[in-house]
């Protein structure tokens, strides 16, 4: 009996059966939930080894699909799967935002690293962002080109609240054909996005609480507002930095 | 030359959507735009037997004394009719960007059930900027 405590609920769990890893990931095992690449076997039956047809997903270089193109009506499509998924498993609309933030989320920690890999593995001195400005700025460009193929529209520092601060996107592309109906207008589908950043300041050591607001004006009738929350640990860092 | 109406009819017949736009047309319940859309894709049907010339998908234009109909169906069955002045050259035009529209507000909409009526404002919005009031 396997004694695995309950993972956080935002990492990604194969299966919460009690088997080993290695009868999980046995690709003979026929209950196995996911698909894996077969590897060509080294045992085969008759004769030399079979030379690999094309190299598995997982040798291929890192840095070969940096600037492919995918499909926006293809991710719509999933996306709005997505969404009408949880909706007929949640109870209110804060669950879904919340649901489609750790959907985000685990996004956003695969994107960290990558990103991060792609600038500085190949650089004398690799460097990483220690103050939060250089951070939030990076996210505003780096993270929003990565994932979204151009920069973010605005970076905003509220004066209410030292800890809170906005990235505004006038035309967010993941919601970009979705209409929320007029009793859900509290609802931002951009909780998604606020799942990535807030993986991305979590890996950089940041924690937040981010979330996903609807602020239409008369030109950009779909402008979204990223709200970053900081945590105090964060702003007491911040200051002694200073 | 106007763009007087567009309809949207499921692949059951049901009317999902309907809008006017230029003046020109008499005003009717919305019962009786039920009926007509009803009656229209049976019609529709009816002529795809008729065709003179072998196969056909069914008339893809009606015209008539000071408006026409055009009708483009789509694969999946889905009509889409626009009713113009009997000049208006972009009707052809018009409803392929409606289909265009459709596909992209409508049906990446999760909050739309398909061959339910549309109520999704990003569609209207579409809708709006591309034909505007009607009269071009």
């Amino acid at each position: 009996m396997s004694a695995y405590a309950q993972p956080h609920p935002r990492f990604s769990v194969l299966s919460s059966s009690s088997l080993s890893s290695a009868e999980l990931l046995s690709p003979s095992n026929s209950s196995a939930r996911f698909s894996l690449p077969s590897a060509p076997s080294i045992t085969t039956a008759t004769g030399a080894p079979k030379p690999l047809s094309r190299p598995n997903i997982y040798d291929r270089p890192l840095n070969k699909t940096r600037t492919t193109e995918v499909s926006a009506s293809a991710f719509a499509f999933m996306f709005s799967e997505v969404v009408q998924y949880m909706q007929k498993r949640v109870s209110g609309i804060n669950d879904l935002e919340r649901r489609l933030n750790t959907l985000g989320y685990r996004l956003g920690t695969r994107v960290l690293e990558l990103m991060v890999w792609r600038a500085e593995s190949t650089s004398k001195a690799p460097k990483r962002e220690i103050r939060f400005l250089p951070a939030l700025m990076s996210i505003h460009t780096n993270v929003w080109k990565a994932v979204f193929g151009k920069p973010a529209d605005a970076i905003e520092k509220s004066v209410e609240n030292e800890d809170e601060y906005m990235i505004i996107d006038n035309d967010p592309i993941v919601t970009r054909n979705i209409s929320i109906p007029r009793d859900m207008s509290q609802l931002s589908c951009s909780s998604f996005t606020a799942g990535i950043v807030e993986a991305v300041l979590d890996g950089l050591g940041f924690p937040a609480r981010v979330t996903a607001h609807n602020t239409p004006n008369e030109t950009y009738p779909s402008r979204t507002t990223i709200l970053i929350k900081l945590e105090k640990s964060v702003l007491e860092r911040e200051e002694l930095f200073k | 030359m106007a763009i007087f109406a567009l309809w949207v009819i499921n692949k059951a017949g049901g009317l999902v959507y309907q809008r006017n736009f230029a003046e020109g047309l008499a005003q009717l319940t919305s019962n009786e735009y039920l009926v007509l859309a009803g009656t229209l894709h049976g019609i529709h049907a009816i002529t795809s037997r008729l065709s003179p010339t072998g196969s056909s998908s069914g008339a893809h234009v009606i015209e008539a004394e000071t408006f026409k109909l055009t009708i483009l169906l789509t694969a999946t069955g889905t009509k889409f009719v626009l009713i113009t002045s009997l000049a208006e050259p972009s009707a052809n035009s018009v409803l392929q960007k409606v289909y265009e529209a459709y596909a992209d507000a409508v049906m990446k909409n999760p909050f739309h059930t398909p061959e339910m009526p549309i109520r999704t404002e990003g569609f209207d919005a579409r809708i709006t900027a591309l034909i505007g009031s009607g009269h071009t």
